[in-house]
C-alpha cells in the first residue's frame, strides 16, 4: 500500500566503517508500526544481483540487527514511516554514480492469510562518503 | 441522543508516512471540520509504542484541550503471529488486549476498535478487565464479513451470553459498497489490466451479481495478476443492506465510516452514506461517525494525495444528513 515509498531517494551512501558496500533508507509498506520479529524480510537486490541476508544489517532509531536475529526481537519495532538503514557488504567498493536498487518487504501480518509487504525500485545515485 | 463527528487519524496516513503532517496537524485539520472525536491508531502514531512516555500523554491532552477535541477510540491489533512458527495462546493473546486496554484508558479514550481477527474467546476473556477499566471493546464488522456471517455469529453468541456491557460491535462502512470504488478499477486500468475484464469485474459487482467466481472467470479469459486483484477485490467489498445493523443496534457503539473517494459533488462515490445516516438515526444510534479515509493507496500513483480535503467533504455531507446546517 505505500510501496512507491519504500525505496527512499535520499540517503543512499558507502558504507560509514570503510567496508565495501553501502547503506540504502528504506521504509516498511504498512500502515502501522510492526514488532521486528514479524518483518520477514528485507531483500536487496543490487544492480541485478541478489544480496543475500548475511550480507546485509537493519538499523532502526539506532539500533543495529543482522536479519537472522530479526525473528527473536520482541521489544523493538520499525515505526510507520520510519527510515531504516539497510547497511549491506559488496566484494569491491561501489563505483559512484547510479544503481539500481530493489528492495522486496515480507511482512507477517496476522489478519492477513498470506505474508504482506511490498516491493520497489529505483535509479539512485551513490553518494561519497562525508 | 445524538450522533456526534469524529475522524479516524489513520485518515491521514499518506502525509503522515511522508511526515509532512504531524499527529498534532492530524488532530488539528480534524478539529476545523467540527469532527471533534479523534479515533488514533496507537501503533501507527505513537513513537515507541507500547510505551507510552508521559512528555507524549501530556502532548496528547494538551493538545485535545487546545483544539477542542475528545479522545473516543483506540484501535489494538492482535499479534496473533507474534512468534515465528507458533500462535500466541490464550493468554497471551488476553493479555495483549489488557495492554492495549490501558493505553486506551491513558489516553482518556472509552472506545476501543477490537480488529476483526480477535477471536470470541478473547473477547470472553478480556471483558472483565475491560469492565473494570470502563472500556468497550468493540469487534469491527469488517468486510467481508457481515451479521448473518459464522465468525460473526460466534461473537455475538458470547456478546448476549455474557451480557458484557463491555462488549458490542463497531460496523465498518465497507460492508455497504453498493457500487465498486472506481478509484480501484481506475487504477488496475492504469497498471494495463484489460479493459474488457475490468468492464466485467466492475459490472458484476455493481449488479451485486455472483462475484465468487470471478477469479475463475479471469483465468478462463486470459486474464494476469493486475485482473486477479481486481476479482479478490470484488469478493473483499460486500454489499449489505443498512438496515441489517438495526436489530444490533444496542451493541453498536461507534461507526467506522470508511471511504474510498469524496466526489467533487460531495457524495461518495460507492458507499451511500445517504441511506446509511438515516438507518442509524432510525435506531437510535448514540456515538461518533468516524471517518476512515482509504482512497489514498488507490490513487497515489498517479495523483496527488489529499487526505485533509476529503476527510472536510466526508464531514460536510455528515453535517448536511445530520441536519445541522438546518
Amino acid at each position: 500500500m505505500f510501496d512507491k515509498y519504500i525505496v527512499c531517494e535520499e540517503g543512499f551512501r558507502a558504507r560509514d566503517d570503510g567496508r565495501p558496500g553501502g547503506v540504502v533508507e528504506v521504509r516498511m509498506p504498512y500502515y502501522r508500526g510492526l514488532g521486528l520479529s514479524m518483518v520477514e524480510a528485507v531483500d536487496l537486490t543490487l544492480d541485478g544481483v541478489p544480496v543475500p541476508s548475511s550480507r546485509t544489517t537493519f538499523t532502526v532509531h539506532g539500533n543495529t540487527y543482522p536479519f537472522d536475529r530479526l525473528p527473536e526481537v520482541f521489544d523493538d519495532r520499525w515505526e510507520m514511516g520510519e527510515r531504516a538503514e539497510l547497511a549491506f557488504e559488496t566484494d569491491e567498493p561501489l563505483a559512484p554514480g547510479e544503481h539500481d536498487v530493489a528492495v522486496s518487504v515480507r511482512l507477517r501480518i496476522s489478519y492477513m492469510p498470506v505474508p504482506g509487504g511490498g516491493r520497489d525500485r529505483k535509479l539512485l545515485i551513490l553518494a561519497g562518503r562525508n | 441522543m445524538t450522533i456526534e463527528r469524529g475522524v479516524s487519524l489513520y485518515s491521514y496516513q499518506e502525509e503522515y508516512f511522508l511526515r509532512q503532517m504531524s499527529l498534532e496537524d492530524c488532530i488539528a485539520a480534524s478539529a476545523k471540520f467540527g469532527a471533534n472525536g479523534i479515533e488514533l491508531i496507537p501503533e501507527q502514531m505513537i513513537p515507541g509504542f507500547p510505551h507510552l512516555s508521559d512528555a507524549f500523554v501530556d502532548d496528547w491532552f494538551s493538545w485535545m484541550e487546545q483544539y477542542g477535541t475528545t479522545p473516543v477510540a483506540t484501535d489494538l491489533f492482535l499479534d496473533t503471529k507474534r512468534h515465528p512458527g507458533r500462535w500466541l495462546t490464550l493468554e497471551e493473546q488476553v493479555a495483549s488486549v489488557h495492554r492495549d486496554i490501558d493505553i486506551a484508558v491513558r489516553l482518556g479514550a472509552r472506545i476501543i476498535r477490537a480488529i476483526i481477527n480477535t477471536p470470541p474467546e478473547v473477547m470472553e476473556g478480556a471483558a472483565p478487565y475491560a469492565e473494570e477499566k470502563g472500556v468497550r471493546l468493540l469487534l469491527e464488522v469488517h468486510a467481508p464479513f457481515h451479521y448473518e456471517h459464522p465468525w460473526i455469529l460466534e461473537h455475538l453468541e458470547v456478546m448476549h451470553r455474557t451480557g458484557s456491557p463491555a462488549l458490542g460491535l463497531m460496523p465498518d462502512m465497507g460492508t455497504f459498497v453498493k457500487r465498486f470504488p472506481r478509484v480501484v478499477s481506475e487504477r488496475a486500468l492504469r497498471e494495463g489490466a484489460d479493459p474488457t475484464l475490468v468492464d466485467y469485474i466492475v459490472k458484476t459487482y455493481d449488479d451485486h451479481g455472483d462475484t465468487h467466481a470471478l477469479a475463475d472467470i479471469v483465468n478462463y479469459r486470459h486474464g494476469g495478476p493486475v485482473e486477479f486483484g481486481l476479482a479478490r477485490q470484488a469478493t473483499h467489498y460486500i454489499w449489505s443492506d443498512p438496515r441489517t445493523m438495526l436489530p444490533h443496534m444496542p451493541l453498536i457503539g461507534h461507526i467506522q465510516a470508511k471511504f474510498y473517494e469524496m466526489t467533487d459533488d460531495g457524495t461518495e462515490f460507492s458507499i451511500p452514506y445517504d441511506e446509511i445516516v438515516p438507518v442509524l438515526v432510525e435506531g437510535g444510534f448514540d456515538g461518533y461517525l468516524s471517518s476512515e479515509y482509504e482512497g489514498n493507496r488507490h490513487i497515489q500513483d498517479a495523483f496527488p494525495v489529499d487526505s485533509v480535503e476529503q476527510v472536510r467533504r466526508q464531514h460536510a455531507l455528515f453535517a448536511r444528513l445530520l441536519g445541522e446546517d438546518a
